[in-house]
């Protein structure tokens, strides 16, 4: 056990520092670099002074020095200044941060609600009318893109309706910290998270759904329901007991994902988040936050798979290769 | 006596009837299920009124501005209405749909071409060579691709229809390849394959002319499914405004218009129709796929 972790764990350290090595020559394949900034405000700067800047910020050092002292520094939650901010990186991701992952916790949490019963139902009574809406519905899911289906829960509810706000994480007039701010929120939450829960259950239900179809028939199953278990026992102490562990597991991979995947849905709901950070800092061409953005959710991929790799070997030592 | 060559030809005809080709199995699994079966007629007319229509329609009326003709809602001369610069908007969603379609095509086909010569390779050769190259396909599996794409899109020089192509199938083959290197690791051990090796077949022809036929029922589901993620993927992009360039309209274009809330609420014939559509277009071709894949496993099997 403690041997696969230890092998995946340092499975680990040459992906992350390979995804470094290719953002960094990304980012200096991108146009403008902190000389360019620097001298933004500046048209006349001859030769000699952009040459004396260049100098100083060691944009002459060999690659491989440039590229130890940014990685050195970004380890240290120094992503350099954004140009067009006018202030470090860090800075702008501080209060983002919290949103994206507050969003992204949420949506994690309403998959389960939402998939978890369904795919005990569809599993449980296979062939029923439920079932089958189950599969359709999941036919849907699977079929509709994401930001499709963020537009028209949009369009629907916020605009037509009106039982939402459009945009935006909490009302800006109201004080923080209070009872009404918390429902704000809440308020503002709601469709984003709908926007990516409802669309992403697939993956969950069908696997319990297949699941608990295998389940049902195996041996110890027969044995308990040979004892005379009830059925619902047979459900709750027997089957599912298998059959929502690996489940569990997949929480890294989810959050991950969502993580990285709400960039449609930050912009569309203009919640201020990583993902609408990323659009907006790209199309105003503020590379060094386009840096640090993608960056950090690449090694917050790469460390979220590990994680659910280890949980999922802990859960279930099938997989557990050698 | 019955005649020997008779007799064969009796045997061949029986034998195709066991086996009928996968097209045949696919055309016969689509009729039983009245799903795929209107899906796939809904999908012809979408697709032909998609690529007919932008031959009758003039080209010139989709770009022409025409100020006394902006925002009008829809009527009979503009089914559906116009948008900011007075151009019909039906029209450009013709002509949005070929885009999409065409290009959803095109990424599909290379980058299914991409998967297939990486996991064929991988599952051919076996051993250290696929053990390092799927090491380095779960490394690209964990990039962000999205977030990839859109840098490579604002950074790379001469950004064109092309290139965009290119950069999506760029991130796009890697499920595909883990798929065929699976199943070509089981192909290689059987004795076709090493009897083809002990007469001296080249490995490349091995692969690409007797492993692949074999794995092709595979390929033909994975591109199917693919195609609808693809579509949706470009639209997705050009809606961000990192897709298509300005000039060729897509679908996504067309939806562009709902990032400003004005819009989105006040002249939804602009964005609405697309999205509508995209969302048909999606589960037709996963009702179709669904079946495709259903006639390639003979156990799933409604027909």
């Amino acid at each position: 056990m403690l041997k696969f972790i230890l092998r995946r764990t340092l499975f680990m350290i040459p992906q992350l520092i390979l995804l470094s090595l290719i953002i960094f020559m990304l980012a200096k394949a991108m146009p403008g670099d902190a000389v360019t900034g620097a001298f933004q405000g500046n048209p006349d700067a001859t030769p000699e002074q952009i040459e004396k800047i260049r100098e100083k910020f060691g944009l002459n050092d060999p690659w491989y020095q440039q590229y130890g002292r940014w990685i050195g520094k970004a380890v240290q939650g120094d992503f350099g200044m954004s140009y067009m901010h006018q202030q470090p990186v860090t800075n702008l991701l501080a209060g983002r941060v919290e949103n994206t992952v507050l969003l992204s916790l949420f949506t994690a949490i309403m998959i389960y609600l939402i998939a978890i019963p369904l795919g005990i139902i569809a599993g449980r009574w296979t062939d029923t009318w439920a079932d089958k809406m189950i599969v359709t519905y999941n036919y849907f899911a699977f079929a509709t893109p994401t930001f499709v289906f963020a537009l028209l829960l949009l369009f629907l509810f916020a605009f037509i309706l009106g039982w939402f706000p459009t945009g935006n994480s909490v009302d800006i007039r109201i004080e923080a910290g209070t009872w009404d701010y918390i429902v704000s929120k809440a308020k503002h939450l709601f469709l984003p998270v709908m926007s990516g829960a409802l669309i992403s259950t697939v993956g969950t239900i069908q696997y319990l759904r297949n699941d608990i179809i295998d389940q049902k028939i195996k041996d110890y199953v027969k044995t308990a329901r040979a004892k005379g278990v009830p059925e619902g026992k047979v459900y709750t102490r027997h089957i599912l007991r298998n059959s929502l562990l690996p489940i569990a597991a997949f929480l890294g991979y989810e959050i991950t994902g969502l993580i990285t995947g709400s960039i449609f849905i930050e912009s569309i709901y203009s919640y201020p988040g990583l993902g609408q950070l990323f659009i907006q800092s790209i199309s105003l061409r503020d590379f060094t936050v386009v840096t640090a953005l993608v960056l950090i959710s690449g090694a917050a991929v790469i460390i979220g798979t590990m994680l659910s790799d280890i949980i999922l070997s802990i859960v279930d030592p099938r997989i557990r290769i050698e | 006596m019955t005649n020997p060559v008779l007799d064969e030809k009796r045997l061949i005809a029986q034998e195709k009837l066991n086996n009928p080709s996968l097209m045949r199995t696919i055309w016969r699994e689509i009729k039983h299920d009245k799903m795929a079966l209107g899906s796939l007629i809904l999908l012809t007319i979408i697709v032909l009124a998609a690529y007919i229509s932008p031959l009758i329609i003039d080209p010139a009326s989709l770009t022409r501005v025409n100020f006394l003709n902006v925002w009008k809602p829809p009527s009979a001369a503009n089914w559906l209405g116009t948008d900011d610069g007075g151009r019909d908007v039906f029209g450009q969603l013709m002509v949005g749909t070929r885009n999409s379609l065409t290009i959803g095509f095109c990424v599909t086909i290379i980058a299914g071409i991409f998967g297939l010569t990486y996991g064929l390779i991988s599952g051919f050769y076996g051993g250290a060579v696929d053990n390092i190259m799927m090491r380095i396909l779960e490394f690209l599996m964990v990039l962000p691709s999205l977030m990839f794409i859109i840098v490579f899109v604002t950074i790379v020089p001469n950004y064109n229809v092309f290139t965009f192509i290119l950069i999506m199938s760029a991130f796009y083959w890697f499920g595909k390849a883990r798929l065929i290197r699976s199943r070509a690791l089981a192909e290689r051990e059987l004795d076709y394959i090493n009897a083809s090796k002990t007469l001296g077949t080249p490995s490349w022809k091995i692969m690409f002319f007797e492993m692949f036929p074999n794995l092709s029922s595979l390929v033909i589901v994975n591109m199917t499914l693919s195609l609808a993620g693809n579509i949706g993927l470009e639209t997705g992009l050009t809606f961000l405004g990192f897709g298509l360039p300005a000039g060729t309209p897509s679908l996504g274009t067309l939806i562009s218009f709902a990032r400003n809330p004005d819009i989105v609420k006040n002249k939804w014939w602009s964005w609405l129709p697309a999205a509508l559509l995209i969302l048909v277009m999606m589960l037709c071709i996963n009702y179709v796929g669904q079946a495709v894949k259903r006639a390639s496993d003979a156990r799933q099997r409604l027909a």
